[in-house]
């Protein structure tokens, strides 16, 4: 059975948007690994409580570089709060479906930002309040 | 047009074979099994197309049953003859690199009651000699290890085996399915007592496996409610494609010294090739004891199916595993039977040749095998 991607996910594997890492980030994060097949890191720049840039690198499979290339597409710009709250639906719907048995790759790029939203966080509270009282 | 290579999963069906088939659709129609004369008549060209197949594997004291598949062919002879055999007793042996229809009956046959010892292979995916002779027992009723293997084309040494099995009083199963044309088949000298081949991996039709039996050891049909194959097998009797089966093993043979040398040389060609242009590749399982139609290369740092799929979009067609397990995100069980560290599991493509690629062919494809793969690792976090 063939995977029949969308024209979209296709797109989004081919040129992948925002990879890369962003030098000087203010936080990083990895997910998934190797011996699973797939992996993403994060990195992660916040400017008052708002995502300004975020890049990735993907060693995985097509949908696994695409969920990730959208999903960062779509939280640019977003408040830290509305990207924790960014659903893996949201990818599966943007990307025109994804084959069943690939859903969980864009499961795994929404706990990839929530990881690095949480390592940016934990990293605030130790530095400055400042941030989490601007986003207040 | 595209660029297949990705043979092991199947073949294109050679001209001469379509021809050979073709007038046992239109003309030569009748059931084989008929009494009146347009019966007979197919029947006669079906015994002269058997006879041809038997001769071609040195199976001329053996009965030959076709099937739809060599799925059917393995789960035939694996559970027909554990089920028919309790007298001798209860134990299977199997390799661990076995296709997953030899694997599925083997486990169907625990939840029946009978014991399945598994082979271990060493790196090069040979099968432990001195395993197998540890395990094999007096109970034991059947061993099937299997000629080549479909994801890495590594060959065994099945004249070995079967004498191992032979000393120990068991019948021996090979799944042949990959070899035609790159190994002869010799039943009577090796001493194996069933085999499986499909013709649609020769460049045959699909739909139509073999299964060689012996007459003088007991088994039991899965299908039933006919007297075809000596009511071994029911169902009518597939004629075209039994046809089209003798006509591809005739010409597989034939020609095989061409075919060989052609697919060893555009092999060998891709191997060296790609080592040259792509830095951190290795192979998977023995070279030397290997099809000359197979590689299973790893490209560090680079997830298979997403080169797959790179190529794929350039209309290059190869595989990540064998084609029935290229869609479960499991790992394959091969590369893991070899000890392979688990990092590098997924990293894995099969390019399998026939006699129908070019050089050109290859060129092209490792052209686009570069791009991807430098393309890949160039946001791959693994360096
Ligand atoms: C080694 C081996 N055995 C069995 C099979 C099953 O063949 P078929 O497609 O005729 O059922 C295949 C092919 O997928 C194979 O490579």
């Amino acid at each position: 059975m063939p995977l029949n991607y969308t024209k979209k996910t296709l797109n989004h594997f081919l040129k992948p948007r925002n990879i890369g890492e962003i030098k000087n980030a203010d936080a990083y994060a990895e997910i998934g690994n190797m011996v699973c097949g797939d992996q993403l890191n994060f990195s992660l720049k916040v400017e008052k409580g708002v995502i300004k840039d975020i890049k990735f690198m993907s060693f995985g499979c097509a949908s696994n570089i695409a969920t990730a290339s959208i999903m960062t597409e779509k939280v640019k710009g977003m408040t830290l709060e509305e990207a924790r709250n960014f659903d893996f639906n949201t990818i599966t719907s943007e990307l025109g479906g994804l084959p069943q048995q690939k859903i969980h790759c864009s499961v795994m790029a929404v706990q990839g930002l929530k990881k690095v939203i949480d390592n940016y966080e934990k990293k605030g509270e130790k530095v400055t309040n400042k941030k989490k009282v601007n986003r207040k | 047009m595209f660029i297949y290579l990705d043979n092991a999963a199947t073949t294109q069906v050679d001209p001469r074979v379509l021809l050979a088939m073709e007038k046992y659709f239109l003309q030569d129609f009748a059931n084989s099994s008929a009494i009146h004369i347009a019966g007979e008549k197919v029947d006669k060209d079906l015994n002269l197309a058997k006879e041809k197949v038997a001769k071609l594997l040195r199976a001329d004291n053996k009965e030959l049953i076709f099937t739809g598949s060599a799925s059917e062919a393995n789960n035939f002879i694996i559970k027909g003859v554990m089920r028919a055999n309790k007298d001798k007793g209860k134990h299977l042996i199997v390799s661990q690199i076995e296709h997953p229809c030899v694997l599925a009956p083997a486990k169907e046959l625990t939840q029946e009651g009978f014991e399945v010892s598994y082979v271990p292979v060493d790196k090069n995916g040979l099968v432990k000699l001195s395993e197998l002779q540890k395990m094999i027992k007096p109970e034991t009723v059947l061993v099937s290890i299997m000629t080549a293997n479909n994801e890495l084309g590594t060959v065994q040494d099945i004249s070995k085996i079967a004498k191992i099995v032979k000393k120990a009083g068991a019948y021996f199963h090979t799944d042949a399915v990959q070899v035609v044309p790159y190994l002869d088949i010799n039943m009577e000298k090796d001493n194996i007592d069933f085999l499986t081949l499909s013709a649609h991996k020769f460049h045959g039709p699909k739909g139509v496996g073999l299964a060689v039996i012996s007459p003088e050891i007991k088994i039991t049909p899965l299908i039933t409610g006919g007297e075809q194959n000596n009511s071994l097998r029911a169902g009518t009797i597939n004629t075209p494609g039994i046809i089209g089966f003798s006509k591809a093993l005739e010409i597989a043979y034939r020609d095989k010294d061409k075919i060989r040398e052609k697919v060893k040389g555009l092999r060998d060609y891709f191997l060296n090739k790609v080592k040259r242009e792509i830095d951190k590749v290795e192979l998977n399982g023995s070279l030397e004891k290997r099809l000359p139609s197979n590689l299973n290369l790893r490209f560090h740092g680079v997830e298979g199916e997403a080169v797959l799929m790179d190529l794929s979009q350039q209309g290059i067609c190869v595989s990540t595993g064998s084609a029935c397990s290229a869609q479960n995100l499991k790992t394959s069980y091969v590369l893991q039977a070899l000890s392979i560290t688990p990092d590098y599991l997924n990293s894995n493509i099969r390019f399998s040749f026939s006699k129908y690629n070019s050089k050109k062919e290859l060129d092209e494809t490792i052209k686009v095998l570069k791009a991807s793969v430098a393309r890949l690792r160039a946001f791959s976090p693994i360096k």
